[in-house]
């Protein structure tokens, strides 16, 4: 499978590439900026759909890991004068470690201590940045410089090296992503996800699977609060809410749980639709408070009307689609549709809801 | 000496309303199997309910009921429509609609009540109560607030142990299919559960409130307390909830008192307790051993 899918999916990338780079080119500045917020976007939701889809697990403190990953970016370059490549690398590697500590309580837990605890992660730590003021700058947070390379010319927009940076880095990111989740550590994801017993009895060690998930899906996202932090410059507590952890969710959830496009198409809808309805809202005389909460209420609607409608989310509504013309394919059905959703003639008595009911 | 007094009594304060959310998070997951990450929200909303009565009326209390009463209804709409269809699913998906139901609640109360913060008026006195000329660190309102959840608790456990409703609700709880073949309707219980649960989140609400100022998120915080409490007490027993709350109020109050820069860190202190206990006792420190059904 890896010897067909290998090239495919390098293809792909190599094709989104050539788009992103042409759209940069032809487009305004502010749309090199959305671009890299997109980047920015599905760098973080494609770690939480993977998390999430594959092996299972949910987390509401991905925001605070893109904190880490944008703090660790910050400090790097303030205090060291890092080259930005070197403090996007650390910044992986001090998230991982981070995702690692939460992710081995994690793995004691089941689906809804799990969500408890990483919530709790995102409330605690923007509390961090104003206890420690003088380091972590407080409520202001901490400015970063961040320079197009002086081979590009004076001239070069900022906002298109931004963009290409983040798209190159969110690109490496899905097609490195995409070879985890085939690989024998992917099945060992979904194996446990969907029973655990099982999976432990044909040799997989649930717990070191489950951290690993959650310290995959902890550099993503401190990838992308690296990333973050270079496109706005700027990192602040206000910036990493729990708002931010939900709308990765949502964003998750409406592309289609476990799906990496799906992370595509949700996180386009996530930084475009916002930005949109906000501007509607300001220019019909609503005031800026009931503009930027309307994207709020839609993210809550979408999650109760996604789970409860159509669990399987945009990617799911695609391939429906796909094989109204081809017929069923059954490699790819496989490998796309996660089981969000037992099919109705399985007994869900496999699943975690009656454990402890002793 | 005085201040470990002061710190003491501030902590069982606030760790009455910790228990309050963990009572009524225990509530919902006994029945349902579900955690409610949309308590907090609902108890926000609630609370909104009840400036707006007590601004409008000027009578707490006409707040305060209306609050209870609207936390009641909210918890029984909530189950009935949003809840009741994930339920034959797998648990992932209940967890992401409570998730999307706290996020709703907290756009809508952006949105009909801006992001201001608001004050909260209290029944009685704030200012600090003394003993000779020695301050004792909490008011009557204090005393109001830890003697309203302790009614609440007990009137709640007499309810469960005392009364044929009570009975149904363990029987509906302990195991659902051998209730509904005994004639009980589970739903409907389940409904009452969710329907008592929010009730006891819109008291927590009213009565934290005057603290905390209100804003769309301001019951977060208070959410995430009440679930590191629900888990110490094992998520399961009500009693533990109750003694969870208790404990965990204590020791914030004591981390926030005495640690360097202490009130930017309680929440950080809480985080760290949560991993402890769920490295330790991962089901909570009440709860006997439990064998996990295949």
């Amino acid at each position: 499978m890896s010897m067909q899918t290998l090239p495919r999916r390098l293809g792909v990338a190599v094709v989104t590439a050539v788009i992103v780079w042409l759209l940069s080119v032809r487009l305004s500045t502010f749309r090199d900026f959305q671009i890299a917020e997109v980047a920015v976007e599905v760098t973080a939701v494609a770690g939480l759909t993977v998390l999430t889809g594959l092996s299972g697990q949910i987390s509401l403190g991905n925001g605070a890991f893109m904190a880490i990953g944008g703090y660790t970016t910050a400090l790097l370059m303030l205090h060291l004068n890092w080259p930005y490549i070197a403090a996007l690398v650390a910044s992986g590697v001090v998230t991982a470690v981070a995702g690692g500590i939460v992710g081995v309580a994690a793995a004691r837990l089941r689906g809804p201590y799990l969500a408890g605890a990483t919530l709790m992660l995102g409330v605690a730590l923007p509390a961090l940045a104003a206890a420690y003021q003088g380091f972590l700058g407080g409520d202001q947070g901490l400015n970063v410089v961040f320079t197009a390379p002086a081979f590009l010319g004076a001239t070069f927009p900022l906002t298109r090296w931004q963009a290409w940076v983040s798209a190159a880095v969110a690109l490496v990111t899905l097609v490195l992503l995409a070879n985890l989740c085939y690989s024998r550590i992917g099945r060992n994801w979904r194996a446990v996800r969907d029973d655990e017993v099982a999976a432990a009895l044909d040799g997989v060690n649930v717990a070191v699977t489950r951290v690993l998930a959650f310290v995959v899906s902890a550099i993503c996202a401190g990838l992308a609060g690296s990333l973050l932090a270079i496109v706005t410059s700027l990192v602040a507590p206000g910036a990493f809410t729990v708002t931010l952890s939900i709308a990765l969710l949502t964003a998750a959830v409406i592309g289609g749980l476990g799906s990496l496009p799906g992370a595509l198409w949700g996180s386009l809808l996530i930084v475009i639709v916002p930005t949109y309805v906000t501007d509607v809202a300001t220019s019909h005389g609503l005031s800026s408070s009931v503009g930027s909460n309307i994207p709020i209420v839609a993210y809550g609607a979408v999650l109760i009307l996604v789970m409860l409608a159509f669990p399987q989310g945009i990617q799911g509504g695609l391939h429906r689609l796909l094989t109204l013309f081809t017929g069923p394919d059954p490699k790819s059905r496989r490998a796309h549709i996660p089981h969000v959703t037992p099919p109705a003639d399985e007994p869900a008595a496999s699943h975690h809801e009656k454990e402890g009911t002793q | 000496m005085v201040e470990f007094l002061q710190f003491t009594l501030s902590g069982v304060s606030f760790g009455m309303i910790y228990a309050a959310v963990a009572l009524s998070l225990v509530l919902i997951w006994r029945g349902t199997r579900l955690l409610n990450y949309a308590q907090g929200g609902m108890a926000m909303i609630t609370t909104y309910v009840a400036i707006e009565v007590v601004y409008r009326t000027g009578l707490y209390w006409a707040g305060f009921v209306v609050a209870l009463a609207a936390g009641a209804v909210l918890g029984a709409l909530c189950q009935v429509t949003i809840i009741r269809p994930t339920m034959n699913k797998p648990p992932l998906n209940g967890v992401i609609v409570t998730i999307g139901l706290l996020t709703l609640l907290e756009g809508l109360a952006g949105v009909f009540f801006g992001g201001q913060f608001r004050s909260f008026p209290t029944a009685f006195s704030v200012r600090g109560l003394r003993i000779g000329g020695t301050p004792l660190g909490v008011s009557r309102y204090d005393i109001f607030v830890a003697a309203s959840v302790l009614v609440a608790t007990l009137a709640l456990a007499v309810a469960f142990r005392y009364t044929s409703a009570g009975l149904r609700m363990r029987a509906a709880a302990f195991n659902a299919t051998i209730a509904r073949l005994s004639g009980i309707r589970v739903a409907r219980v389940l409904t009452v559960g969710w329907a008592l649960a929010g009730l006891l989140g819109a008291l927590a609400g009213v009565l934290v409130s005057p603290s905390t100022f209100l804003y769309p998120n301001s019951m977060d915080t208070i959410f995430v307390f009440g679930f590191t409490a629900a888990v110490i007490g094992g998520l399961d027993s009500p009693v533990g909830a109750v003694t969870g709350g208790l404990l965990l109020g204590l020791a914030l109050s004591y981390a926030g008192g005495y640690l360097p820069s202490g009130a930017n860190l309680v929440p950080v202190v809480a985080l760290g307790i949560l991993v402890v206990v769920l490295m330790v006792r991962p089901d909570g420190l009440f709860s006997a051993t439990k064998v996990r059904r295949v």
